[in-house]
């Protein structure tokens, strides 16, 4: 401890350098902290895993809808909990820009999903007794700057009403935040009671997306799976049950190997970064041998000068590193506004931090190691010699 | 009074970069023409081109650092050429899909097919009205059409993607004539026969010529392979009332039809826009293409150079670290040359080619190796209609001179400022340096 001064002047040997260094480390982990971001939000399916949920929907096709008859049927298996059941809406408010997910939900819905969506006990009782009633997340809240109770007109893309008008009108009864905030992304739905779906759309009666059947026990999940989809076999709607972690990660995979991509761009970061700091470490220590040599002869040990070159190099990634993952958390709101609802990137936690320390250490020790052990190994009088 | 130039210095750098990257290349290889003949015409310039060999032929004691800028921005042109090029296949397959002389009839406010349904009473009016073009018999060319999502595995990753299985009428074939077979024959209307569009049949397993697929809940046979040049190639074509029976549908999605001529689209629209009894909207299927295709392609943009941009920074950096080090290795150097009566200029403008040669070398590195990794690397994401659409990436000869220019501003940024440092450095404060 009793040298961080000497660690802390070597480091400002070469103000510009060392500002330059910093601020090329800075941008690396800005990277490091955003992408990170956009692989926790694609990954978060799997973070609902723990919950013992099961996804039923048409064998068919994803498109193809379930009749409300199965309700029952589900609900009485051995093993089974709770049923829940929604349906794609496709609405969009004013604009078709202005698209965002939002479902037709049953009663139990928000139950179900207790750890998804956070609902104050006033909202959720409002949000029961009203018939048009819709709860929206904070997001979509902020985005179209609605408030509750006032009335909100959606155009339904896919179902128009039955008097033939494509406006569907709701009261604006609750406005949820996601319980976790890795799940960020269902900040932009909007929830509203199948029922009035049901009585006013035109051409579907009776007729539901998909199920969320919660079991009591996640390790029968399978067994359960196999005896809802015995219940509709070769009848013309037969059912696909999977679990809701395989049902998200298909969904993900679809969407393309993001996992791939951003460990791409990340293994390019690194790999420039690497190279860039490591030469100017290298570089720093090589212009103060001759000061090594002398620190020896004063009678700092080896393992001082191994120590001290590790330090500054640590510290120095440290630094920028921790600055450059502040930056992402303070950008990524921006950045989520300016994609406009695309894409909802959750704030840096914990977990990236803790990935992200470990990596500056590695950095860090790689850069400093192969100049700190050409220091150490120096012969005092070849050193000064070649001063 | 240095801090007052280095500021208009500053502000005329991001003035100059912002023209270089709103030049076209013509433009811009004229002014690199103009620049070689200043360089070998004038004194100052034919004395730049000396210091700048002297410092090329000393590259090589100062390889460790100049690798690094060379491939520190070899990365940052690699990561931003592969990105664009995901964005410029997605649009390609998107734009290039619809024409101008079909349309497509949509139920009034659907956003895409899959949000849309027609009757066959509806089918039935629309076939009648003016504007659609006719074969020999007198027979409309409009192909009433079905979209059904089916569920197919990935070949990369095993898992199940959703994969657009379209019934089309009989006149679907000359409604597109840009699709043709590559293997195999139609289908025959009535049989459970599929024709695979060429993306679908790379991508997904088990729809090769011959093979029987488990759709729905019946096995139907591929009898042939398909290409369209857009994304018609990601679909399943077959018959539309076999469709209908297999998925039980009642409803159609859309009708395309061909028209008379491009100009005939008004005087369809507004037949079907009188007609009561229809309530349809009606677009060319170019336009309706394009539509689909803006949200994605914006988004890949966006992040593509947002993740670039943040990388240049980063570059630059290290660039304006290397020219530093590289310009106080040479001071003495530069300090004879200067003592001998090289101008300040010449000096400015070696170390600063010297910098944008390496960057220039970094861009092309950088675009080379994204040519050869992803050119032609074919994947396939989510797209509209809630199913999968195969498509190329494609590294275009303008995606590799945007990468350049991207290569030459760190160039330039990174070695302006080490540059002036070694004309304005002092002769004989220089001198006196180890």
């Amino acid at each position: 401890m009793k040298y961080l001064h000497l660690v802390w002047a070597g480091l400002w040997r070469r103000k510009a350098r060392t500002l330059f260094t910093l601020l090329s480390i800075l941008t690396a982990f800005l990277l490091f902290g955003m992408l990170n971001a956009v692989r926790v939000a694609f990954d978060a399916g799997d973070q609902l895993a723990g919950a013992g949920r099961l996804i039923v929907s048409s064998k068919l096709s994803i498109i193809q809808p379930l009749p409300l008859s199965l309700l029952t049927r589900i609900e009485t298996l051995p093993g089974v909990k709770k049923v829940a059941y929604a349906n794609w809406f496709g609405g969009y408010y004013q604009d078709r820009k202005n698209f965002f997910p939002n479902f037709a939900v049953s009663p139990n819905y928000l139950d179900i999903y207790s750890d998804l969506f956070k609902l104050s006990a006033a909202q959720r009782k409002s949000f029961d007794a009203t018939r048009d009633g819709a709860v929206v997340g904070a997001e979509i809240a902020k985005r179209f700057g609605w408030k509750i109770g006032q009335r909100i007109p959606l155009i339904g893309g896919i179902f128009p009403r039955r008097d033939g008008s494509k406006e569907w009108d709701f009261q604006l009864v609750g406005i949820f935040t996601a319980a976790d905030p890795k799940l960020k992304g269902v900040e932009q739905d909007l929830l509203f009671h199948w029922k009035y779906f049901n009585e006013g759309n035109a051409y579907m009666h009776g007729m539901i997306g998909w199920y969320v059947v919660k079991v009591l026990d996640p390790q029968h999940s399978d067994r359960i799976a196999a005896a809802i989809d015995r219940l509709s076999v070769n009848s013309d709607h037969e059912t696909k049950t999977e679990t809701e972690q395989a049902f998200q990660r298909a969904f993900i995979a679809q969407m393309g190997d993001i996992g791939l991509i951003v460990g791409g761009i990340m293994a390019a970061v690194f790999f420039t970064l690497l190279l860039l700091t490591g030469n100017t470490m290298a570089q720093s220590v090589r212009e103060r041998i001759p000061e090594y040599a002398v620190m020896k002869t004063l009678g700092f040990s080896n393992i001082h000068i191994l120590a001290l070159i590790l330090a500054e190099s640590i510290g120095l990634v440290l630094m920028g590193g921790v600055a450059g993952m502040g930056v992402a958390s303070v950008l990524i709101p921006t950045v989520n506004s300016a994609l406009g609802g695309t894409l909802s990137l959750p704030p840096v936690d914990l977990g990236s931090w803790a990935v992200g320390l470990v990596l500056m250490l590695a950095v860090g020790l790689v850069i400093g190691i192969l100049p700190a052990l050409h220091s150490m190994r120096l012969n005092i009088v070849d050193a000064l010699a070649g001063w | 009074m240095r801090i007052v130039s280095n500021i208009a210095l500053i502000l005329l750098l991001a003035v100059g970069l912002v023209i270089g990257f709103l030049l076209p290349w013509w433009a811009l290889l004229a002014l690199l023409g103009a620049l070689g003949i200043l360089l070998g015409v004038s004194r100052q310039g034919r004395r730049t081109l000396v210091i700048l060999r002297l410092g090329l032929t000393t590259l090589s004691q100062r390889i460790g650092a100049s690798l690094v800028i060379l491939i520190g921005i070899a990365g940052v042109v690699g990561v931003l050429v592969a990105l664009l090029a995901m964005s410029e296949g997605l649009t390609r397959v998107l734009r290039s899909t619809g024409s101008p002389d079909t349309a497509i009839v949509l139920r009034a406010g659907a956003t895409s097919e899959l949000a849309s349904g027609l009757t066959r009473s509806d089918i039935t009016l629309i076939r009648q009205k003016p504007g659609i073009a006719r074969n020999a018999k007198g027979q409309p060319l409009a192909s009433p059409e079905r979209v059904v999502i089916v569920n197919l595995p990935k070949k990369s990753s095993g898992t199940t993607a959703n994969v657009q299985l379209r019934g089309v009428g009989r006149a679907a074939w000359t409604v597109r004539p840009e699709i043709h077979m590559v293997k195999g024959r139609k289908f025959r209307p009535g049989f459970r026969e599929l024709d695979v569009g060429i993306g679908a049949e790379q991508q997904f397993a088990g729809l090769s010529l011959g093979d029987s697929v488990q759709l729905g809940s019946q096995p139907w046979k591929v009898v042939g392979i398909f290409e369209a040049g857009d994304a018609h190639d990601s679909e399943l074509w077959a018959d539309a009332d076999t469709v209908a029976s297999a998925f039980s549908r009642g409803s159609y999605q859309s009708v395309t039809v061909r028209l008379r001529s491009p100009g005939a689209l008004p005087v369809f629209k507004a037949a079907l826009q009188s007609d009561p009894r229809l309530k349809v909207q009606v677009q060319t299927t170019q336009k309706y293409y394009a539509a689909q295709s803006g949200r994605l392609t914006k988004t890949i943009r966006i992040v593509g150079f947002t993740v670039a941009l943040i990388m240049a920074i980063g570059a630059v950096f290290g660039a304006l670290n290397t020219m530093y080090a590289a310009v106080s290795d040479r001071l003495r150097e530069i300090a004879t040359l200067r003592a001998l009566g090289f101008g300040g200029l010449p000096v400015a403008a070696a170390v600063l080619l010297e910098a944008m040669l390496l960057a220039a070398l970094g861009g092309m590195l950088g675009g080379g190796i994204a040519w050869l990794l992803f050119n032609g690397y074919t994947v396939s994401t989510l797209g509209s209609n809630f199913s999968q659409l195969v498509f190329q990436f494609r590294v275009t000869p303008r995606l590799l001179f945007n990468g350049l220019k991207w290569a030459l501003a760190i160039g330039l940024v990174g070695g302006l400022f080490p540059a002036l440092r070694a004309a304005r450095v002092p002769v004989t404060v220089a001198l006196r340096e180890r």
